[in-house]
C-alpha cells in the first residue's frame, strides 16, 4: 500500500493598514478596550455603506505579484452571508469568483512548486468573549476587529507531508514580511492557517481518495505541522476500518486540540452553509489597470528567494546565503564588499553566517585575521599552547605517565583558542616541545 | 395672496427679504396645519422638537447675512428612512420602533447645511416595501385628494405631505417607483435623480443597486432646487458618481422645447390602461409638441419583463441588507418584521441559494444588462422618453390585501427606469375620477437637466399642479 498525502492551505492574514477594509477606524486592534474603535460603517448601523480602503488593495494585490499571481484586470466585491453575532451585518465582504489574483505558486527548496489558487480580500469579524459577569454566563461582542482587512491565500493540494506543509507556510510567512504588508505575527492573529488533508492511497485495489477535512483556525506552523500527521495517520486508519472515499458530500470541518494533540469533528457537509453569495451592490467592480500593477511591482522590495539567489550568483553557498538573507547587517556587508578583490565572498559569507565574525567595527581586518591560513608565527602559538598547559597540569601529569592519546585534547583546545586557525602542523611541534620540555617555559 | 403653507422655495424666500414673515411664522404655521390635520392623513410619524429653535436662529441669520444658502429657512418633510440625529428614524417598521440613530444621512447633512429646516418624519412602507403605505406597521396614510384613496408609496407621506401642504417641500426615496408613484397619485411633482448621484449614506437600504434619494415637490422648480443641493460624490458612497452637479435650476423656465426629440413609448401605453389615462399621455404628447418639442412613437422591451428583473434583484438585496437587524442589536425581535418583510426576505434568500442563484439571480442581471443597453440605443436619438407614472389613479385603502405583487404591478412603467439607474420627473398631467395622473419624463443616467427643461416647462404650460383643499376633501 502506497499512501501520498494531499495538503492544501488557507491562509488568513490581517494586513496592517492604517485604517479599516470599509471604513476610517484605526485597524490596530490588538489590545485595545473593547468597542473603542468603531463607527456606523463596521457595526453594522442602519443605512451606512462600506469604502473600499484602496491601500488595502494594494497589499493584497502585492501579495498577489510576491505569489506568483496573475492580477485580474476586472474583479469585485460579494456578499458572503451567514449568520453569527460578531459578524455585524449578517453578511462579510469577501471576493468569491473575480479574486484579485489568481494562479500563482510559491517555490519549495526542493525545487517543488506549490499552486496559489487564489490571494483575495476580505475583512475580519468581531470577537466574541464568553465570560462570567455577576455571577451569569454572558457572550459579549467586540467589534474592534470588525471590518479589519484581511487577505486569504489558498494554495492548490499540491504539498504531500506535514514538513513541505510548514516549508510553504515559512516562506509565506517570510514574503508578507519582506513586502511589509503585515508583521504576520501568529501570537496576534495576524497570520491564521487552515490545512485541507486527504491522502491518496494506493494499493492492490486500485487508487482511493479518503475523505477531506479542513482543519480550522490554527494560530503556529508546529501545530499545523501536527494537525496535518495526525489528519493523515487518522484518514488512513479510518479507511483501513471502513474504507469510505471521498465523495461530493462527505468533506468534514475539523478542528484542532493543541493540547491533546488530535482534531476532532466540528461539522459535516450536510450542515454546511450556504453562504447565497451574489455581488456586493455598494461598491462598484474594480478595473485594475496595467499601469497601477506595474506601479506596485516597482515598489516590491526583493523577495527572500530572490535575494538568495543574488547571493549565490555571488558565490556564497545556498546555506550561509539563507542565513544572511534574514540579516540585514550582514546583508549590507555582502553588498559592502562585492567588489573587493581580497576578499573571498563565499568565505566571508561563511565567517558571517557562523558568527565567526561579528557585524561591527573593521570587517576587513577581522576578515583578514580570520582567514590568514595556517596561523604559523611560531611565537603566538607558543604563547597559547603554554597557558593550556598551566592550565590543565593534571592532564600534563597524565601524558607524562606515558598516556599519548591526551595530545589531541592539548590540539583541541589550542584550536579552539585560536579560532581553528592554527597551522597543525607548527602546532603539534611546539605542543610536542614543550611538554617534553624542550622548549624552556 | 397665497398662504403660508402654499408657498414655494422661491416665494418663501421672496416672504423672509420682503419681511412678510419670519420663519417662526412658517413653522408655527405648520405645526397648526400638522396639529389639524394629520390626526386624520397619518403623514407624519414623527416630529422634530427643535424646529421652532431652529426658526429663531434662521430668522436671525437672515436679518443679519440675508439669504445665503439655497435651503434657508425651507420647512421640509423627511421620509423615515433617512438617518436624522434628534428624531427618531424607524423606515416605518416596529423594528426599529423608537430607534435613535448616531448619525445624520448625508442628504440630510446637506439640506442642513443648506440652511433647511426638517418638521418631522413622514410615513412609509415598511423598510420601503410596498407602494400605498399600507404595509407600515404604523397605519396606512390617507391621500390628502380622497382619504378614501391610496397616497401611494413607498414614499407615500412625504408625497401626501406635500399634497396636503404639511411641509414647503419632501424628501422621499426611490428603488422603482416610490418617489415618483405617490407624487403621481397625490398630485405633486417628484424628481428621482441618477442612481449615485445621491448618496445613500444614512439611508435605510432597501435595494442598494437602484435606492435613489430625491425631492418631492410643488414643483419642478423646487425639485431642480433641492435635487442641486442634495447631489454629488460622497465619499461615504462608493457608487455616487464623481461627476460634477450640473446647476439644474439653469435649465427652468424654457421659451419653448424647439430642438428636444421626445419618445413617447408604444409599450407604456398598456393594453389594460384605462382610456381616459392613455388620453391624458396623449394629450401631454400633444402639449409638449406644441412646446416645439418632435415626440414620436418608439418601442421598447415590453416593461413586463422588469417586474421579474427587479423583483429578483429586488428581493435578493432585501434578504441581505436586513440580515443586520439580527435580533440582538436594535431591542427588537425578527418576527416584527411585517408580513411583507418577511416574504421579501423569504423570496430573496430562496433566490439566492445555491442552486437557485444563477437561474435566477445570474438571469435577472443578464436581462437588466439587456435593458440598459436598449436605453442607451434609445437615448442615443431621443432626449427623453415619456409615459404614464402608474396604469391609473390612486387605489381604494385595502387594496393591497392579498396581492403580494402590487407594487411591482403598479409601478410597471417605472421599474425598467430604475433597474437602468435613468432620471426621471413626475409631474401631474390631468385628473381622471377627480384623482390625478403623473406623466413621467425620462432620460438618461446624468440628464437630469434636460428632464427638467421638459417637465419645468410642460408645468409652466399647464395647469396641472392642484392642491386638495382639505376642509373640503377630508
Amino acid at each position: 500500500m502506497k499512501a501520498t498525502p494531499l495538503i492544501g492551505l488557507e491562509v488568513h492574514v490581517e494586513l496592517e493598514t492604517k485604517s479599516k477594509m470599509f471604513c476610517g477606524c484605526p485597524a490596530d486592534h490588538f489590545g485595545k478596550d473593547p468597542n473603542t474603535l468603531t463607527c456606523p460603517v463596521c457595526l453594522g448601523l442602519p443605512g451606512a455603506l462600506p469604502v473600499p480602503n484602496e491601500k488595502a488593495i494594494e497589499s493584497c494585490l502585492k501579495i498577489g505579484l510576491a505569489l506568483n499571481c496573475h492580477i485580474n484586470s476586472l474583479s469585485k466585491f460579494d456578499r458572503k452571508q451567514y449568520f453569527y453575532p460578531d459578524l455585524a451585518k449578517g453578511y462579510q465582504i469577501s471576493q468569491y469568483d473575480q479574486p484579485f489574483c489568481s494562479d500563482g505558486f510559491v517555490m519549495l527548496d526542493s525545487g517543488k512548486r506549490i499552486g496559489i489558487e487564489r490571494v483575495h480580500m476580505e475583512e475580519d469579524t468581531g470577537k466574541l468573549q464568553h465570560i462570567e459577569l455577576e455571577g451569569e454566563k454572558v457572550s459579549l461582542v467586540d467589534f474592534n476587529r470588525s471590518g479589519v482587512p484581511l487577505v486569504e491565500i489558498v494554495s492548490r493540494p499540491d504539498l504531500s507531508s506535514s514538513a513541505e506543509a510548514k516549508e510553504y507556510l515559512k516562506k509565506i510567512h517570510e514574503i508578507i514580511r519582506a513586502i511589509d504588508v503585515s508583521n504576520a505575527d501568529m501570537e496576534k492573529g495576524q497570520m491564521r492557517l487552515e490545512p485541507t488533508v486527504n491522502v491518496c492511497i494506493e494499493d492492490e485495489s486500485g487508487t482511493h481518495y479518503t475523505p477531506l477535512s479542513e482543519i480550522k483556525n490554527i494560530n503556529s506552523f508546529n501545530f499545523a505541522s501536527q494537525a496535518i500527521d495526525f489528519e493523515i495517520a487518522r484518514q488512513i486508519d479510518e479507511f483501513n476500518k471502513t474504507g469510505t472515499e471521498k465523495t461530493a458530500a462527505n468533506k468534514t470541518t475539523r478542528g484542532y486540540d493543541a493540547v491533546k494533540k488530535i482534531t476532532f469533528l466540528q461539522r459535516t457537509k450536510e450542515e454546511a452553509k450556504d453562504y447565497r453569495y451574489f455581488p456586493e451592490p455598494d461598491i462598484p467592480p474594480f478595473i485594475l489597470e496595467n499601469e497601477l500593477i506595474e506601479k506596485l511591482k516597482g515598489e516590491l522590495p526583493q523577495l527572500p528567494e530572490q535575494i538568495i539567489a543574488g547571493l549565490v550568483d555571488l558565490g556564497i553557498e545556498t546555506k550561509y546565503a539563507k542565513i544572511i538573507q534574514s540579516n540585514d547587517e550582514m546583508l549590507a556587508i555582502i553588498e559592502k564588499y562585492k567588489g573587493d578583490k581580497d576578499i573571498d565572498l563565499n568565505k566571508l559569507g561563511s565567517l558571517l553566517a557562523n558568527k565567526k565574525i561579528g557585524t561591527k567595527g573593521d570587517i576587513k581586518g577581522e576578515y583578514q585575521k580570520a582567514t590568514r591560513v595556517g596561523n604559523t608565527n611560531a611565537d603566538e602559538l607558543k604563547v597559547v599552547v603554554k597557558k593550556i598547559i598551566a592550565d590543565n597540569p593534571s592532564i600534563v601529569a597524565e601524558y607524562k605517565k606515558g598516556k599519548t592519546n591526551v595530545l589531541g585534547f592539548f590540539v583541541g583546545q589550542a584550536m579552539k583558542e585560536t579560532k581553528g586557525q592554527a597551522d597543525p602542523k607548527t602546532l603539534s611541534e611546539i605542543l610536542l616541545s614543550l611538554l617534553a620540555g624542550k622548549i624552556s617555559f | 395672496m397665497k398662504q403660508l403653507h402654499e408657498l414655494t422655495i422661491k416665494e418663501v424666500h421672496d416672504g423672509y427679504l420682503n419681511k412678510d414673515f419670519t420663519c417662526v411664522d412658517l413653522v408655527r404655521h405648520f405645526h397648526n396645519r400638522i396639529e389639524k390635520y394629520n390626526p386624520k392623513l397619518n403623514i407624519y410619524l414623527a416630529l422634530n422638537d427643535n424646529a421652532l429653535t431652529e426658526a429663531e436662529a434662521v430668522d436671525k441669520e437672515i436679518a443679519e447675512k440675508g439669504i445665503t444658502r439655497p435651503l434657508l429657512g425651507i420647512p421640509f418633510a423627511i421620509k423615515d428612512n433617512f438617518l436624522t440625529v434628534g428624531i427618531t428614524t424607524t423606515a416605518s417598521s416596529n423594528i426599529l420602533k423608537d430607534y435613535h440613530p448616531q448619525y445624520n444621512s448625508t442628504v440630510i447633512e446637506k439640506i442642513k447645511n443648506a440652511g433647511a429646516i426638517i418638521l418631522g418624519k413622514t410615513n412609509m412602507d415598511s423598510f420601503a416595501h410596498g407602494s400605498s403605505t399600507e404595509t407600515s406597521d404604523f397605519g396606512p396614510t390617507l391621500n390628502p385628494w380622497n382619504p378614501d384613496k391610496l397616497p401611494g408609496g413607498s414614499s407615500g407621506g412625504s408625497a401626501a405631505a406635500t399634497a396636503a401642504q404639511l411641509a414647503t417641500v419632501a424628501l422621499g426615496s426611490e428603488t422603482a417607483g416610490s418617489i415618483r408613484q405617490p407624487a403621481a397619485w397625490c398630485g405633486v411633482t417628484g424628481l428621482k435623480p441618477t442612481y449615485g448621484r445621491a448618496s445613500r449614506y444614512g439611508v435605510i437600504a432597501m435595494a442598494s443597486s437602484t435606492d435613489s434619494p430625491g425631492p418631492i415637490g410643488k414643483s419642478v422648480e423646487d425639485c431642480a432646487l433641492v435635487t442641486e443641493v442634495i447631489s454629488g460624490k460622497d465619499p461615504q458612497d462608493a457608487t455616487t458618481s464623481p461627476s460634477p452637479v450640473e446647476k439644474y435650476t439653469e435649465s427652468l423656465y424654457a421659451a419653448d422645447l424647439r430642438g428636444i426629440r421626445i419618445g413617447i413609448v408604444k409599450e407604456y401605453l398598456l393594453t389594460e390602461m384605462r382610456e381616459d389615462v392613455k388620453n391624458l399621455i396623449l394629450n401631454a404628447a400633444d402639449k409638449l409638441r406644441l412646446l416645439g418639442a418632435t415626440v414620436e412613437e418608439v418601442s421598447l422591451m415590453d416593461p413586463h419583463y422588469s417586474i421579474g428583473v427587479y423583483t429578483v434583484i429586488q428581493r435578493s438585496e432585501v434578504s441581505s441588507n436586513l440580515a443586520r437587524f439580527d435580533g440582538i442589536r436594535f431591542g427588537h425581535e425578527r418576527d416584527t418584521f411585517c408580513e411583507e418583510t418577511k416574504r421579501r426576505i423569504m423570496l430573496g434568500t430562496y433566490t439566492l441559494s445555491a442552486g437557485y442563484y444563477d437561474a435566477f439571480y445570474k438571469k435577472a442581471q443578464a436581462v437588466r444588462t439587456k435593458i440598459v443597453d436598449e436605453f442607451n440605443e434609445i437615448f442615443k436619438t431621443y432626449d427623453a422618453i415619456i409615459g404614464a407614472v402608474s396604469p391609473g389613479p390612486a387605489h381604494s385603502l385595502g387594496a393591497t390585501k392579498n396581492q403580494p405583487m402590487f407594487g411591482e404591478m403598479e409601478d410597471v412603467l417605472l421599474e425598467p427606469s430604475s433597474i437602468a439607474g435613468l432620471t426621471s420627473v413626475g409631474v401631474p398631467c390631468g385628473f381622471v375620477d377627480n384623482l390625478p395622473i403623473g406623466l413621467q419624463v425620462t432620460s438618461n443616467q446624468l440628464k437630469e437637466s434636460t428632464a427638467i427643461k421638459i417637465a419645468d416647462c410642460f408645468q409652466r404650460h399647464t395647469q396641472f399642479q392642484l392642491f386638495p383643499d382639505l376642509d373640503k376633501t377630508i
